[in-house]
């Protein structure tokens, strides 16, 4: 028999690698695929087109003689978690083998490139000017005014820098592209060699993703001929979360310390090496070959308002059915933590959900009706960012994360600007008094001081935006930031 | 160490080399030492202040070596919300003197967590039963 089972990091995490072991010493055919993204079912056995999890190697002989209802899930591709999707990025999520450039061409690989070659510099950057497609990493810059300002820089040497350093908590769909479909990232990057007319690409991936680096670091090898002669180089970070930031990220690139740079100069005229540089995060890029293939009009036919086609979004933390969610903007919130995500994991009431990683706003469910789209989260101050929703129940001490926000701003502050390196242990501190009890109101007053100061005085997003995490956390959950009486603290 | 300067040799040519460089040397030494400071130096034509200084900028690097196995326990916030903060506990009190207790911000499994990774074996759905069991493994 014939049996699929991923090999993405998490279902591996799960025990994927003995189930798979099981079954082959059985005797039977084990193919490793890409994860469908329904984490809760991992590792997720497929036979057939039907569906068993979350397996155990202990189940393995109860699937294989029929006794496994408990774990069947029916047809995958059929799963309502599944059929409720728009895949444009994740199409080929849990079918193809991830590193087989065969399944790659036969599911329309290599199409985007082609017609690339076709158009030229000037049309490829037109067609990803019309699709609307924005930066995915967070700050949502449309990713065609990007490429056209890289195209017109003059330089003999430009780079493309792919930024997979994803280290916002709650978020993985850049490392389900790099492990289970490497090969369209590739093409999209060579897409973006051609559009602005680079020939070497660097991909920075974070230390934390061991098995991202070395799936990607073979499908380039298998790629090379393919896309040549643009060349793709694999680097890895070092376990610093600023280096997400671009210009930390071209320092470290550069082999320096991952300090932020001051803009402008703008990457786009002055980036890696001083060359005119494209930096734009793995989902960006792996949208391009989408875009190419199918046109413009196709991508820009989903969504609502200024956000075009589709977000993955990733369903995280204390969530009955996290995994990835791809759909177009304009769902909102509520139904993809109560619909789709299936409330929490606990069983307990969602108290708050985290979008948009360490540096977004705690949203309560009473702002469930806010559509996912840039716009609408900037308009009750909170942001998308990558797209990672973390769902907590009401055991949460709102209190505790917004000190958690300040802990890790301080932890992770690149020291260039006193706001966000001073500012964030100074609310740390603060905000232990509240917690501690001591005069709550003039010390919130404080905190709301301070995160002003580092909102507005901060040279990055790490500085600037962690008053989200903590003012969202105090305005919208007051009753954790009050007097605590004895019994309520504990 | 003749280890170092093959390591040094092996990067001859590519661009930015010096992290790619601090990886192999951690990985093989477990540590970046004041002597591999000064030939990474000297090789690439930069100042001993210049590399020690991004040695001491990145969690990943350490300046001396530490002989205990490694747990690195993911402590963001969305183990926190499936449990983490009791786990770190738990885990300290396994690990004793013998085994180092490591944070680490994010794994990518957060719709699985808790999460701890050793070396590059990753771990998931962890409770305190497990995270024991995985130290006293170590
Ligand atoms: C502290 C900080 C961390 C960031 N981390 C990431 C990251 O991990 N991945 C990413 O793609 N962008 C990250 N960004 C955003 C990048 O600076 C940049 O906007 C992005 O790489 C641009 O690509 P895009 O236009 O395709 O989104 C971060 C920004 C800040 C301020
Ligand atoms: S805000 Fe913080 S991380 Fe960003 S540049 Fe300033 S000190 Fe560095
Ligand atoms: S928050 Fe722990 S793995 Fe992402």
């Amino acid at each position: 028999m014939r049996v699929r089972i991923s090999d993405d990091a998490l279902a591996v995490a799960c025990g994927a690698d003995a189930v798979a072991a099981r079954f082959a010493a059985l005797g039977h055919e084990v193919v490793r695929v890409s994860s469908w993204g329904m984490h809760w079912l991992e590792p997720l056995v497929e036979i057939d087109g039907r569906g068993y999890g979350p397996v155990a190697a202990s189940d393995v002989e109860a699937i294989l003689d029929g006794r496994g209802k408990q774990l069947a899930i029916g047809v995958v591709a059929d799963h309502p978690f599944i059929a409720a999707q728009t895949r444009l990025t994740f199409a080929r999520a849990g079918k193809t083998q991830p590193l087989s450039l065969d399944d790659y061409a036969a599911t329309g690989g290599w199409v985007g490139l082609e017609r690339a070659h076709d158009l030229g510099a000037a049309a490829i950057v037109a067609e990803v000017t019309a699709s609307g497609l924005r930066g995915r990493g967070g700050a949502g810059f449309p990713a065609g005014i990007k490429w056209n300002t890289v195209r017109l820089a003059p330089g003999e040497r430009k780079y493309i820098v792919c930024n997979a350093d994803e280290g916002d908590s709650g978020t993985f769909a850049d490392r389900m592209v790099m492990e289970g479909d490497p090969f369209m990232l590739i093409e999209g990057m060579a897409i973006a060699g051609l559009a602005v007319g680079a020939s070497k690409g660097f991909v920075y991936i974070r230390s934390e993703y061991p098995h991202a680096i070395r799936k990607m670091e073979a499908a380039v090898r298998l790629a090379a001929p393919l896309i040549a002669p643009f060349e793709v180089e694999i680097r890895v970070g070092a376990g610093a979360y600023v280096c997400g930031e671009e210009t930390s990220l071209l320092n470290s690139l550069e082999g320096k310390r991952g300090e932020v740079r001051a803009k402008p100069p703008l990457p786009a005229h002055e980036g890696l090496f001083g060359c005119p540089t494209v930096i734009n995060n793995v989902l960006t890029l792996a949208a391009v070959p989408f875009v190419l293939a199918q046109g413009a009009q196709a991508y820009a036919d989903y969504g609502m308002g200024r956000s075009r086609g589709t977000m993955p979004v990733q369903l995280a933390g204390n969530v009955k059915y996290g995994g990835l969610f791809e759909t177009a903007f304009g769902i909102t919130l509520g139904e993809l933590v109560e619909k789709i995500g299936g409330g929490t994991d606990s069983g307990r009431p969602v108290r708050a959900v985290q979008v948009g990683g360490p540096l977004g706003a705690y949203f309560p469910p009473a702002l469930f009706d806010t559509p996912f789209d840039y716009e609408a989260f900037a308009a009750v101050d909170g942001l998308i960012g990558h797209g990672g929703i973390t769902v907590f129940d009401d055991s949460v001490d709102m209190a505790k994360q917004a000190r958690f926000a300040f802990d890790f701003c301080a932890a992770e502050s690149c020291g260039k600007c006193t706001p966000c390196r001073i500012g964030a242990v100074r609310g740390r501190e603060t905000l232990d008094k509240v917690i501690a009890g001591e005069s709550a109101a003039s010390n919130l007053e404080l905190v709301a001081d301070l995160c002003e100061t580092m909102k507005f005085g901060s040279l990055c997003a790490l500085g600037g935006f962690t008053p989200y995490p903590v003012m969202s956390a105090i305005t919208h959950f007051p009753e954790d930031f009050g007097p605590r009486t004895q019994e309520a603290a504990a | 160490m003749a280890d170092l300067y093959h390591i040094l040799a092996a990067h001859d040519g590519r661009e930015g080399p010096l992290l790619p460089i601090l990886h192999d040397v951690q990985a093989a030494f477990g540590h970046v030492s004041e002597e591999a400071i000064r030939a990474i130096a000297l090789h690439l034509n930069l100042s001993r202040a210049e590399v020690s200084g991004v040695v001491s900028f990145y969690h990943d690097f350490r300046r001396t070596p530490d002989p205990r196995t490694a747990i690195k326990l993911c402590r963001a916030e969305s183990c926190q919300a499936r449990g983490s903060e009791a786990l770190a506990a738990e885990a300290e009190r396994s690990a004793g003197s013998r085994v180092r207790v490591e944070t680490v911000y994010c794994l990518g499994l957060c719709s699985v967590g808790p999460n701890a990774m050793i070396g590059e074996d990753l771990h998931a759905r962890l409770d305190g039963a497990k995270v024991a069991a995985l130290i006293g493994a170590m």
